[in-house]
């Protein structure tokens, strides 16, 4: 198969009100940062990407269209990606696919939330024909999982705590995120307000407007760079239905399945042994031992004491979201891609305060809808 | 770089249900059966479906259901044109990582008032809040072509008389809805879905005796400003069908064109002979009506009827983005 790379990434500075821009501003801040990064110009991309998710977030149908001129899409061509939570993971998976068959050299891939244009959740809120409402917004969807989680292996319940401290700390580190907490500790993520029990409101993601963009390259453009570029070594997609008889909502069978396939295609055997850092998506502090498990990086009752050793912090035995994640900034269209960013921002070594040691193999990650669309991909330093 | 090709095609417009899954059970069934594969021989799933058509958040995902996704399957979506979802997976076939793919698209275009509903894809700064409607949007393109004198209302009328049978004096007696189109210059508005199985070199061949080999695909966008480009030219679609290599020994075309006088830009556009088959079209079912309008030019490729045919779909107000479809019957 022919390679592809991130040749370079760019991001905005996460707010939960970003009023200074509109929404063709928002993009082309994070757009331009991608183009400088990755030494790239305009009139050498071939096509563009543009991933969010659901129009009612901003009230604007299709917004690629009236944006086609500020993201450099005139002229080109735009396909418009939208696969709920993972679409940001998913932008970028397409955009490879672009490169992959060969039709296409350089393509930006850009993804964006403004949510503070609309209200989210009025938009999550209403109620189509013969669906039964649940109306406890996505915390609340999410917190049985979690319990049964819990219940499944007999989690200690600081564990939640302790993956806020990290992510918020961690986050400290980042200049583009939203939240940025050094001071944040066990003791005041517990007094927090419970919102959705065992969800706590330090254990639970901001709502942002934001937006990140990045290059990817053929191989001829990757071997141009002056700079590292992030190999894809790798990408999965897979998608179960929300509910079915025997859908395990703690492991869901489509994020092992992709996470097998990935590892396969990348020729990885022990991920925990081969991958460096990983950038996954946990929007609510307990999905970090959860997706390791899903993932295949320890088997099942493993995830949580693996985070409760400290060796998902920067500096432990496989660093998670040392960006910060999505604790710490949620433009949720652009959120996976994020992910994918920061993964190969780690590779091409280029991740200033957060910059994991000797990175040289990332996963990024990214899910969505009732934990049923899973995109992932690896990057890596090498090809 | 392995060949692709369409094997299988089916659509309907019978009421769809905003979920869509009612609806695209037995139209995935007849896709299938046409390509003589099983669902579990799909190595990639991609549809095109919009929200704001459905009036709700999230609306492709209850469509999962259609499939029967359990064990997990390989799929994406874009919120646009099925016709583009397509695009999707022929890159995806091409670069290798799949041998099979089956595209879908979706809508319930009469759930709401559609025109008005597209008046949401406009700037929403400095134009969506005039609320001017899909049917304005396009009066000010067709007046525009009227008055450079490219055609007129009876050549306007024609196109449609085409699809109808009416008399065109009598058409255009008429009173205009939106000056200077009449009701039969706008498609019927009427829900829809429909499916295109794609596969790859011998996989095609093993499926069905005369698959429809796409020989090009591409598209593109313009600047939406209305007043930032021509109206009277389709400088997207002119592009795209360089690209897909589109010429004048094509023996039919499908086109997408919900207004008369945009079937007349098109022509212009693609440079299409006057004397070209049109492939017929009974309305603008939004969001699979591109991808209807490929599955329709490669079914006169499966069926012999054809063996060099086109397709094209649009998307946006006043033709603004654009994919061209090239498609022949013997493996190039």
């Amino acid at each position: 198969m022919r390679r592809a790379a991130v040749l370079g990434t760019g991001q905005t500075h996460h707010r939960t009100r970003r009023t200074d821009v509109s929404m063709a501003g928002l993009c082309r801040e994070a757009i331009d940062r991608a183009l400088t990064d990755s030494g790239t110009t305009w009139d050498q991309i071939d096509a563009v990407v543009l991933g969010k998710a659901p129009d009612l977030f901003e009230g604007v149908m299709m917004p690629e269209l009236f944006l086609a001129d500020a993201i450099g899409a005139a002229g080109k061509p735009l396909l418009r990606v939208h696969t709920a939570g993972s679409v940001g993971g998913a932008t970028a998976i397409v955009a490879t696919s672009l490169i992959r068959a060969g039709v296409h050299g350089r393509v930006l891939a850009v993804a964006f939330e403004k949510q503070s244009e609309s209200n989210a959740m009025w938009a999550l809120s209403i109620q189509p024909p013969f669906t039964a409402p649940i109306g406890a917004g996505a915390g609340g969807y999410f917190a049985p999982h979690i319990r049964s989680y819990i219940r499944r292996f007999d989690a200690p319940d600081h564990v939640g705590a302790i993956v806020a401290v990290k992510d918020r700390r961690n986050g400290a580190l980042n200049p583009y995120a939203h939240l940025r907490q050094p001071e944040i500790s066990l003791e005041s993520v517990r007094k927090s307000p419970m919102l959705w029990d065992p969800i706590r409101y330090d254990e639970t993601c901001p709502s942002s407007d934001g937006a990140c963009a990045i290059i990817i390259g053929d191989q001829e453009a990757a071997e141009e760079s002056p700079r590292q570029v992030a190999w894809i070594k790798a990408t999965a997609m897979r998608t179960e239905p929300t509910f079915y008889s025997g859908k395990d909502h703690v492991n869901p069978r489509a994020g092992a399945e992709a996470a097998t396939a990935l590892w396969a295609a990348a020729g990885i055997t022990d991920p925990l042994d081969e991958i460096d850092v990983a950038e996954i998506y946990v929007p609510f502090s307990w999905f970090e031992p959860m997706w390791l498990e899903n993932l295949g990086f320890v088997g099942p009752g493993q995830g949580w004491k693996l985070t409760e050793s400290g060796e998902t912090r920067i500096g432990g035995r496989l660093p998670v979201n040392p960006s910060g994640g999505v604790l710490c900034s949620n433009p949720i269209g652009a959120s996976g891609l994020l992910r994918f960013a920061e993964s190969a921002m780690q590779v091409m070594g280029r991740a200033g305060d957060h910059q994991v040691h000797d990175a040289s193999t990332a996963l990024g990650h990214a899910y969505g809808g009732g934990s049923q669309f899973f995109s992932m991909w690896v990057v890596g330093r090498q090809p | 770089m392995s060949e692709v090709a369409v094997i299988g095609f089916a659509s309907s417009d019978r009421s769809v249900t905003t979920s869509g899954v009612e609806t695209l059970v037995p139209v995935f069934e007849e896709a299938l059966e046409q390509a003589g594969l099983a669902r579990r021989e799909i190595g990639f799933w991609c549809s095109g479906s919009s929200d704001y058509l459905a009036g709700r958040a999230f609306s492709f995902v209850n469509a999962v259901d259609a499939i029967g996704a359990v064990p997990p399957i390989a799929e994406s979506h874009v919120e646009m044109d099925a016709a583009w979802a397509l695009y999707e997976a022929y890159l995806k076939i091409l670069s290798g990582e799949v041998e099979t793919a089956l595209v879908y698209g979706f809508g319930k275009s009469t759930a709401g008032e559609l025109h008005r509903v597209l008046a949401l894809q406009l700037d929403p700064y400095t134009v969506a809040p005039l609320w001017p409607d899909a049917i304005s949007v396009a009066a000010l393109q067709a007046r525009l072509a009227l008055e450079s004198g490219m055609f007129s209302e009876r050549d306007m009328a024609s196109v449609a008389a085409r699809e109808s049978g009416a008399d065109v004096d009598e058409l255009l007696g008429h009173p205009y809805i939106a000056d200077p189109l009449r009701a039969h210059d706008v498609a019927r508005v009427r829900d829809g879905a429909a499916a295109v199985v794609l596969a790859a070199g011998d996989r095609a061949h093993r499926s069905r005796s005369r698959p429809a080999w796409i020989t090009g695909i591409a598209h593109r966008v313009d600047p939406q400003g209305l007043g930032d480009r021509d109206l009277t030219t389709v400088p997207s679609a002119s592009a795209a069908a360089k690209d897909a290599g589109l010429d004048r020994e094509v023996d039919v075309v499908a086109l997408h064109a919900p207004f008369t006088h945009q079937e007349l830009l098109l022509r212009a556009a693609l440079d299409l002979p006057p004397d070209i088959r049109m492939s017929p079209v009974s309305g603008d079912a939004m969001f699979s009506a591109g991808l209807s309008r490929i599955g329709a030019a490669a079914e006169e490729i499966m069926s012999g009827r054809a063996n060099r045919a086109a397709a094209h779909a649009t998307s946006g107000p006043a033709l603004q983005q654009n994919l061209v479809c090239t498609l022949r019957g013997d493996a190039s």
